[in-house]
């Protein structure tokens, strides 16, 4: 059940270049929140921004919802300048979480650059579940990557900064021909080409792919219709990414 | 006891705070946040007879306090809203509006005779600002004649409430006022959205896949409320004035300007409650200021200077 509540920021941080780690004190959100779903922010408290921004829950801990993010606007900016003690006004959880009950045994984490965000939260439940995991985690450069909180980590840099010399994606593709997975599921979140690239791995190897989307959201709760994204099949030409997403499974979306 | 409702054709709302068509969905989407029965009354999204896929993305463009958005009326259709939308709005204890939006004259009189064959809807709300398929696109909204014509046509298929909703892109709302009030409309709607644009200077292109869309929020409050003053000043039917409303002194400045009532549109995305706490602070304000009636604010404007909006030298 979604919830809207003013609450406490009890962390903030910046764990790389750019990346942002706050965490916020609401017990309610913590007991309803699965992995894949968002909380839509207030980060001023007067018209600008207007909207409120969506962030994907990173991790739960105890009472605590944290977040992670990078600054690219205004919105990140006066969220990333909160501190301990100040108040912000949540809506959340948000909609729809990843398929994490399905039947796999391996989950493949693929994350570019904040993209990881959902991902430290998905890995809590996959252990619980006595899932095996793999992830592999992407950025342009070395200073921007932030593993934290996820289990058997490949690291790839677009400049060959650390880890493997190109894109995540890739680096999963050389993974999956030198290793044989046992029962395998894809997990992705990151930039639009990233996800296409993603998808189409998913497709050559036939495997299962869940992806997390950013698109851009007035509301985040299904009131504007300003979220669409084109489904593959059915009889409406769009899902609505708020309530439907964002999580997604590859097959039924294009990636715009 | 402050007296809050108001009553259009007979028909009462409890309140002077509706949810403005297109920023509330169909009431349900947010029953878990909300006490929809403390508002005045709902206006659904705009209905057509077919349901409506809408633009493709990106819809929706965040500008100084602002947005821009380009949905392209997306809706379930009527028959839609009617078997799984209906039956949860029924349930409700406020004042449900239906809004209408169509491609053709028709389009309108089948989508109303439809849903007055219908229990649970108490009145209906015409958007115009929809584009005439049958001549050429243009807009029913910017040509006098054709909303004048709309409401002819569609006064006699209904005895509840038929207000007509305004848009803004016009050179004098009030002839259009003027034109409803004439054909038979109960009240109308001020205002929809403006056009306006937003352009990616990396890209060069346009933010929104339409080029232009429908600008709403604090942006447009100042043009808002000049047109409601406007459209006062020359229709005798009730004004529900719309545009920007955040608080309940935006929605006092409305009411000052000769509006009857507010509708509360942007500001649900931001807080879904903030119809019902505005409201709540219209209540407050009454009392305060010794008032019996949120009524005694409606155009009780002090200005010894009639119609300056549209005559004075800027
Ligand atoms: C469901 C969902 C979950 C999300 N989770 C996270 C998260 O966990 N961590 C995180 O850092 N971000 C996340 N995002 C993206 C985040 O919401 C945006 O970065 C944020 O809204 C930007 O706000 P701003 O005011 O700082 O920037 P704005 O001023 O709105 O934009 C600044 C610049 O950034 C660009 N921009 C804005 N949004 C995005 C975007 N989504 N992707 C790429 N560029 C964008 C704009 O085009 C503009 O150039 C998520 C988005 C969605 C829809
Ligand atoms: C995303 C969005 C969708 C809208 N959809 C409709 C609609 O379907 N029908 C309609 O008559 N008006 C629609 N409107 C216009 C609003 O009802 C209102 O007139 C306008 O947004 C100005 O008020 P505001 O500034 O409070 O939002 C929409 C507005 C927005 C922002
Ligand atoms: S963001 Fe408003 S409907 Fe999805």
């Amino acid at each position: 059940m979604m919830l809207q509540r003013i609450v406490p920021v009890t962390f903030r941080e910046e764990i790389a270049e750019n990346v942002f780690v706050l965490r916020f004190e609401c017990n309610e959100i913590v007991c309803s929140a699965s992995p894949g779903q968002f909380v839509n922010i207030r980060c001023g408290d007067a018209c600008l921004p207007l909207l409120r921004r969506p962030f994907s829950i990173s991790r739960v801990l105890g009472d605590e919802v944290e977040l992670l993010f990078n600054v690219v606007g205004q919105g990140t900016r006066m969220l990333a300048g909160k501190r301990v003690g100040d108040s912000l006004d949540v809506l959340g959880p948000l909609g729809l979480p990843f398929n994490f009950g399905a039947d796999f045994k391996t989950g493949l984490i693929v994350a570019g650059g904040v993209g990881v965000a959902p991902f430290p939260f998905l890995t809590s439940v996959l252990r619980k579940k006595g899932k095996r995991i793999v992830t592999f985690l992407g950025a342009r450069t070395a200073s921007q990557l932030a593993p934290t909180h996820l289990d058997d980590i490949h690291l790839a840099t677009d400049d060959g900064t650390k880890g493997y010399h190109g894109t995540v994606v890739d680096l999963l593709r050389s993974y999956l021909d030198q290793h044989r997975v046992e029962s395998p599921r894809l997990f992705g979140c990151g930039p639009t080409n990233m996800l296409k690239a993603l998808t189409n791995v998913a497709q050559e190897m036939n495997i299962e792919c869940e992806l997390s989307l950013e698109g851009d959201m007035a509301c985040g709760i299904g009131l504007c219709q300003g979220c669409p994204v084109e489904r593959t099949k059915g009889e409406r030409k769009y899902a609505l990414v708020c309530v439907e997403g964002p999580t997604f499974n590859s097959k039924d979306i294009l990636i715009p | 006891m402050v007296k809050e409702s108001f009553s259009i054709r007979g028909v009462e709302f409890k309140n002077r705070v509706l949810a403005a068509s297109g920023t509330f969905g169909y009431g349900d989407e947010v029953k878990d946040l909300v006490d929809v029965n403390r508002l005045g009354g709902i206006c659904t999204k705009s209905l057509s007879w077919k349901p409506r896929e809408g633009n493709p993305p990106r819809r929706i463009v965040e500008t100084p306090s602002g947005m821009l958005n380009s949905i392209g009326l997306a809706n379930v259709g009527v028959h839609h809203f009617i078997n799984e939308k209906l039956p949860y709005l029924r349930t409700l204890d406020t004042t449900i509006i239906a809004n209408i939006a169509a491609s053709s004259v028709q389009e309108y009189c089948d989508v109303l005779s439809l849903l007055e064959q219908q229990e649970g809807i108490h009145g209906y709300e015409i958007n115009v600002s929809c584009p005439n398929v049958t001549e050429g696109g243009l807009n029913f909204g910017t040509d006098c004649s054709k909303t004048e014509e709309i409401t002819v046509r569609l006064r006699p298929l209904t005895n509840k409430p038929l207000i007509i909703k305004l848009t803004p892109n016009v050179t004098h709302i009030s002839e259009f006022a003027r034109a409803v009030e004439d054909a038979g409309a109960d009240a109308v709607s001020v205002i929809n959205t403006l056009i306006g644009m937003a352009v990616d200077i990396r890209t060069k292109k346009p933010r929104l896949s339409t080029v232009t869309g429908g600008l709403s929020g604090p942006a447009i409050k100042p043009i808002a409320l000049a047109k409601v003053y406007e459209v006062a000043q020359s229709v005798h039917i009730p004004i529900l004035g719309i545009g920007g409303i955040m608080t309940t002194e935006d929605a006092i400045e409305f009411l000052l300007v000769g509006a009857t009532a507010v509708q509360v549109g942007t500001a649900n995305f931001i807080d879904p409650t903030a119809g019902v706490k505005i409201a709540e602070g219209l209540r407050a304000h009454a009392e305060q200021n010794g008032l019996q009636d949120v009524g005694q604010l409606v155009g009780a404007l002090e200005s010894h200077v009639a119609f300056s909006v549209i005559q004075s030298w800027l």
